[in-house]
């Protein structure tokens, strides 16, 4: 039986030229970018074309990139990083409960920490409303992070005009652009914010890389001491090969990207319109307009999170849900939590759906068919 | 009967040696072996890391080497439910629970079959020391050909719908075999310790354990004939037949506990190990399940195990009208213990079993033991 993933919001298939255009760095390039010498040289030209080459398709000056070993790290940067350096200017921050959890386990840290941080209500549909941002604005408010689209709903988040709230206030505005980036078109002046938490392999680029945009001027310490890399704002030894392979997945991706939208949305389409044909029932659960062509969560009335997963995976079809905990039970989604609340059966009967490049439209309609086919077994 | 290749076999799987060895033999035998891990009750370590983790990590690494997928279940709302709750209520009217007895009725037999079920099994397995035997479409359980580690006491309550989709593959194998099974195979698990104690427990101070939901109640220490001789922290703590923890010093025998007074919170305590209060010649027992599904209806001898881990004994066995059983024994017997299962076997097949309610002796409830 074909196996058939759709999780590509958790990791995506690395790019075929993506891996070639890596290959070679491994192999030759393996001076240390800090290095004077010529070895160091290469490496270095290699890291710095990479970054040029990031911050030109964002519209962001170079210097404003600072590489991450990947999502987590970029967010931890941005939001641990500004709270401590900017202190005496306050302490409060505001988030939303829909985070990622490297977002939400970063600031619970720093409530820990005497800092206060207020999580605000998403709509039924998945979506922060900017009046209520503005409703928890205060004067000691110092850092306001918010993602563009959520990793579990796939609904995409009002940036921009939370970014014009806030031009006036002191806070910093961090987004963490993870699931957007690939899909979205991103200009930094456009969107107003000052600092965005990007990872290499949600689109289709390699693990182990990721980058914070960092506005110009943004007030900001460091989390891990060491070397002078990355402007003292990130010690330890650049990862040459995977800022190659991360370069590689931008590029592709900017010129593929109205291609993708196109070829996601109509695989979600399809999807649902199979589940349709076969006569399951089931709900989209976030919003139908705001959200982004490659994630669809579909709450199945009756079932039960784990046992579908399992079903799921034994028929091939790979997708997921929530998180799981250590000891690997799927623990109930916050996302969902807190769109329907806590006690809401879709809390624990919803699968996330996820396509990308490992699709093609002959997969989309076989899963569908056999979610169906699993579907109605248990019903 | 299926080509095993296309039959699908869920496994219990604990991150035990037990349950690794089960499905190991499965895969060997060409089964399409599933192995899932339980996670019944939520608790998390002093880093916040949750308790059950490190016994996941084992299954991940044991199903790994066999190359078959693994996955995560969560029973905890059901554990809680069916099984903790009975736990505490027995406590609160002073008895002795069995949780494993509970457990495997209700969860691993019962919400856990129906979970394997529900993945298209065929059977499901667990690493039990037991044996399942087919007779012209009925079936029967027997012991485990490894006397010492037969598990039937626990498995007592399994019904003919059970029996009919369970596979016990170490059943026929002595424990230092799967051992020896487990080493040979280089398995992760092989010189993993057995898991002691009740399962939720786990290594921790049982008493602590107790008092974060029940609260203790301490009381006096008597003999029965009302002399005191000390004080009890609270009779959830005790159990009959018991002698470690009542620090009762002075001349003579050591002292054991005899029974327990709940309505007056009196901890019966008597010296010698074999004192006469210990001693009983019938009980009572309900919740009886018959392993082949037909209830007798005429008494019958037999032979039965009061506890885990004790030789059988004669017994004859008395359908009662109001639907409970009394037993009475060839022989008196020793800390008959109400909560516990009472449990009958006729040779090497386990019959089934039921709780013990009352303790008789000449025919009359011994009104001290609870």
């Amino acid at each position: 039986m074909k196996s058939i993933y759709l999780d590509h919001a958790a990791t995506s298939p690395v790019h075929p030229k993506v891996i070639e255009e890596m290959m070679p760095v491994y192999k030759d390039v393996y001076g240390n970018p800090s290095s004077v010498h010529q070895f160091g040289r290469k490496a270095r030209r290699i890291l710095d074309e990479g970054r040029g080459r990031i911050a030109h398709g964002l519209g962001a000056n170079e210097k404003e990139i600072v590489f991450t070993s990947g999502g987590t790290e970029a967010d931890n940067l941005a939001i641990i990083g500004t709270a401590r350096a900017n202190r005496s200017k306050g302490k409060h921050i505001i988030t939303t409960s829909i985070e990622h959890h490297a977002t939400l386990h970063a600031v619970e840290y720093l409530e820990s920490n005497d800092f206060e941080v207020t999580y605000l209500p998403v709509n039924a549909g998945g979506i922060v409303e900017v009046d209520d941002v503005k409703a928890a604005l205060r004067e000691d408010t110092i850092l306001v992070s918010i993602m563009m689209v959520n990793n579990e709903t796939g609904a995409i988040q009002p940036i921009e005009e939370i970014a014009a709230l806030l031009k006036e206030h002191q806070a910093y505005f961090h987004s963490d652009i993870v699931q957007a980036y690939g899909l979205m078109n991103v200009d930094v002046s456009q969107l107003g914010v000052d600092l965005m938490a990007v990872s290499g392999h949600k689109i289709n680029g390699p693990k182990g890389i990721g980058f914070l945009y960092i506005r110009e001027g943004t007030v900001m310490e460091s989390l891990q001491y060491g070397g002078e890399q990355e402007r003292k704002r990130r010690a330890g030894t650049e990862n040459i090969p995977a800022v190659q392979g991360l370069k590689t997945a931008v590029e592709i991706m900017e010129a593929e990207r109205s291609t993708y939208k196109e070829k996601y949305l109509h695989y979600k389409q399809l999807f649902l319109q199979t589940l349709e044909d076969e006569n399951i029932s089931f709900e989209v659960n976030g919003s139908h307009e705001k959200t982004i062509e490659s994630i669809v969560n579909i709450s199945f009335p009756g079932m039960n999170v784990e046992t579908l997963l399992t079903n799921f995976d034994l028929s091939g079809i790979a997708a997921s849900s929530g998180s799981a905990c250590t000891a690997g039970s799927v623990e109930p989604s916050h996302v969902l939590s807190a769109m329907f609340g806590s006690d809401h059966p879709k809390t624990t009967n919803s699968i996330r759906f996820s396509f990308g490049l490992a699709n093609n439209e002959e997969d989309i309609t076989e899963a569908a068919r056999r979610v169906s086919q699993i579907i109605k077994r248990l019903a | 009967m299926k080509d095993p290749k296309d039959t699908r076999v869920v496994v219990g799987m604990s991150g035990g040696v037990d349950s690794s060895v089960a499905a190991l033999l499965l895969k060997e035998q060409g089964y399409d072996v599933v192995g899932i891990f339980m996670k019944n009750w939520d608790d998390t370590d002093e880093n916040g890391v949750c308790t059950a983790t490190e016994d996941y990590e084992d299954v991940i690494r044991v199903c790994n080497q066999l190359d078959i997928p693994y996955f995560a279940v969560n029973f905890e709302k059901q554990y809680w439910d069916k099984v903790f709750t009975y736990f505490l209520d027995e406590y609160k009217k002073g008895r002795t629970p069995n949780p494993d007895v509970m457990c495997n009725k209700e969860i691993k037999f019962k919400a856990f079959m129906d979970h394997a079920m529900s993945l298209g099994a065929d059977y499901l397995a667990t690493g039990h020391y037991a044996q399942v035997r087919e007779n012209d479409g009925t079936y029967e359980m027997l012991r485990g050909v490894d006397h010492n580690k037969d598990q039937t006491y626990f498995l007592n309550q399994l019904s003919q719908e059970v029996l009919a989709k369970v596979m016990f593959p170490l059943g026929h194998l002595e424990k230092k075999e799967v051992r020896a099974i487990a080493e040979e195979h280089g398995l992760a698990t092989a010189k993993k310790k057995d898991s002691t104690g009740i399962c939720f427990i786990g290594e921790r101070n049982f008493k602590e354990f107790l008092s974060e939901y029940l609260p203790a109640q301490p009381g006096n220490m008597e003999t029965l004939d009302g002399e005191v001789k000390g004080k009890h922290d609270g009779l959830m703590y005790y159990t009959l037949g018991q002698r470690q923890g009542l620090g009762i010093g002075g001349a003579g025998d050591p002292w054991f506990v005899v029974g327990k007074n709940v309505k007056d919170n009196i901890l019966y305590v008597g010296q010698g190990f074999h004192h006469d209060a210990l001693y009983s010649d019938g009980l009572i027992a309900s919740e009886a399940s018959w392993t082949k599904g037909d209830v007798p209806t005429e008494s019958f001898k037999c032979t039965a195990k009061f506890r885990y881990r004790q030789e059988d004994s004669g017994v004859t066995v008395y359908p009662m009208e109001d639907g409970t059983w009394k037993v009475m024994f060839d022989e008196p017997e020793r800390a008959i213990t109400p909560g516990q299962a009472v449990v009958f076997y006729d040779g090497e097949v386990c019959l089934g079993g039921a709780t013990i309610d009352v303790v008789l002796k000449q025919d009359e409830a011994i009104t001290y033991v609870g």
